[in-house]
């Protein structure tokens, strides 16, 4: 088991978005993806973590558009990576409301900025039917 | 919950503190007070009766020492447990278990905000999840809209259906003197209000108010000795889901499939003996969802069930009565007033919009993002 003193969960999954990549955790006890990061495997309680980069094509699963004060509407969305796992995210370079459950996506890292670390997001994937 | 046994407590003394708006400086702990001594009132009980107290507000972390220290108990029994909006569900719960062990005698479940006067972002302040957060959800209104839309999409409900229970909570509302809204809503009104986390509208979103309430139980011997007819605690049932939307396991089912039927069970009643229903109506999403995993109609058919009125006064189901915390009042965590108004029910307490030989109510709780879910049934003498 890793050593919280050296490195957390959620640091590590930042490393991986500063190389573009979209990190989760598997489980090798009972192969089960797990997706927040964590030091200790839900229900198995399993130290076996281990760290894996996601192909980053997923679907829409859940999907909202919230509006606020003095800023154009936003996409929040529910998505299923393909490796079986589920995060929120948003789906951009897309009209918010046209984000439709089932629709196919592709993660990319927001850079972020001073404050906020990157972060995935999603676009429409390649070919997705809307 | 299979220690604790059918109608072994009851609720002797039930009151909401003042609603809706608050004088500047008010606190939390005044309002928890003045429907404490409020409750004592409607039970005959004096302060010095209470042993056992019970209370939780996102305004005072440590909210049992507060509420002791104002009132000036030593109690010999306490509980915090802060859930959300089903918080005082659980405690009713464990309240019950308490009694039932001698642990303490009189219980007193107390709650109090004043998030309108100091403003939502004040009272609850909310916490950085760096899984969410960026995303700038509004919550907790989006976690209840990417629910609505899971539903929408896999059962066809429309939002006219959502629309169909905030009008049935105002028209209810309209009959209850306390309620904070005291005008009529149309499903098209509902529509057309401003959008806040699609599909909700500010009208399919409950009120921010500040308010609070109280509830004391005792045994039902003892219950039996005061002021008002005994209104006996027959199931409680509690289950935790997630605490964050995303970790959901089915947007589209809630941990009220399981608190229901164990309270169902310890009750040993089903739900066509319900005679009304207090639920949490946090957002128009939800009673929908309760209505289905409680039991009342099965998984999807929650849009439907509610259409054409079948949840407003004359309808088919009398749902929360009070006008719900759609347009009577939503202090934050709303549970405590859930509570309330289904012991009134059952009390006969409850004037024009009285339920007709209410014998049997169901009060469930939901706090978070759909994360916790606590029901309790109450009946009357007569289902004992």
């Amino acid at each position: 088991m890793q050593s919280l003193k050296e490195q957390s969960p959620l640091g590590i999954f930042i490393e991986h978005c500063k190389k573009g990549e979209l990190a989760y955790q598997v489980c090798t006890d009972d192969n089960t993806p797990v997706f927040f990061p964590r030091a200790v495997a839900p229900k198995s309680g399993s130290t076996n973590l281990e760290w894996r980069v996601a192909k980053g094509t997923g679907t829409v699963h859940a999907t909202t558009v919230v509006y606020t004060k003095d800023k154009p509407p936003h996409n929040v969305a529910l998505i299923d990576l393909d490796e079986g796992f589920r995060l929120m995210s948003r789906v951009e370079d897309i009209d918010p409301m046209q984000v439709k459950i089932g629709m196919r996506v592709k993660v990319r890292i927001d850079p972020g900025d001073d404050k906020q670390p990157p972060y995935p997001v999603f676009v429409a994937a390649e070919g997705s039917a809307k | 919950m299979s220690g604790q046994k059918k109608g072994s407590v009851a609720v002797v003394g039930a009151a909401e503190s003042d609603l809706g708006q608050v004088a500047p400086h008010t606190s939390p702990a005044d309002l928890m007070a003045q429907a404490t001594r409020r409750a004592l009132d409607d039970c005959g009980l004096k302060l010095s009766d209470i042993d056992g107290i019970f209370s939780a507000t996102s305004q005072i972390r440590l909210s049992p020492l507060a509420l002791a220290e104002y009132l000036g108990i030593k109690p010999s029994y306490f509980d915090g447990t802060i859930i959300g909006g089903s918080s005082f569900m659980t405690h009713v719960a464990h309240a019950q278990a308490a009694i039932e062990a001698g642990l303490c005698q009189v219980a007193l479940i107390a709650y109090g905000s004043t998030q309108r006067t100091v403003s939502r972002s004040a009272a609850s302040a909310r916490e950085y999840n760096y899984y969410e957060s960026p995303y700038k959800p509004f919550l907790p209104a989006s976690a209840y809209a990417l629910a609505a839309s899971r539903h929408m999409h896999e059962f066809g409900t429309t939002r006219e259906q959502l629309a169909e229970v905030a009008v049935a909570a105002r028209k209810w509302a309209l009959m209850n003197p306390v309620a904070w809204e005291k005008e009529p809503l149309t499903i098209e009104q509902v529509l057309k209000a401003r959008m806040v986390s699609y599909p909700l509208t500010v009208r399919d979103c409950c009120l921010v108010t500040d308010g609070g309430g109280a509830i004391i139980l005792t045994s039902a011997a003892r219950a039996k000795t005061l002021k008002k007819k005994p209104v006996y605690v027959l199931g409680v049932g509690e289950a935790l889901g997630h605490a964050t939307i995303s970790n959901m396991p089915k947007l589209t089912v809630t941990a009220a499939a399981e608190s229901g039927p164990k309270a169902f069970k310890m009750a040993g009643i089903k739900p066509s003996d319900v005679d009304m229903l207090s639920l949490y109506d946090a957002f128009t999403i939800t009673p929908i969802l309760f209505l289905e995993d409680l039991g009342f109609c099965p998984k999807g058919e929650g849009g439907r069930f509610v259409s054409g009125g079948a949840i407003a006064p004359g309808g088919k189901l009398a749902v929360n009565t009070s006008g719900g915390g759609l347009s009577y009042n939503h202090p934050g965590m709303y549970g405590l007033l859930v509570l309330i108004e289904a012991v009134r029910q059952v009390r006969g307490e409850c004037g024009q919009r009285q339920v007709k030989d209410c014998e049997i109510t169901l009060a469930h709780g939901n706090g978070g993002v759909l994360s916790s879910q606590c029901t309790v049934l109450f009946g009357s003498d007569a289902t004992l």
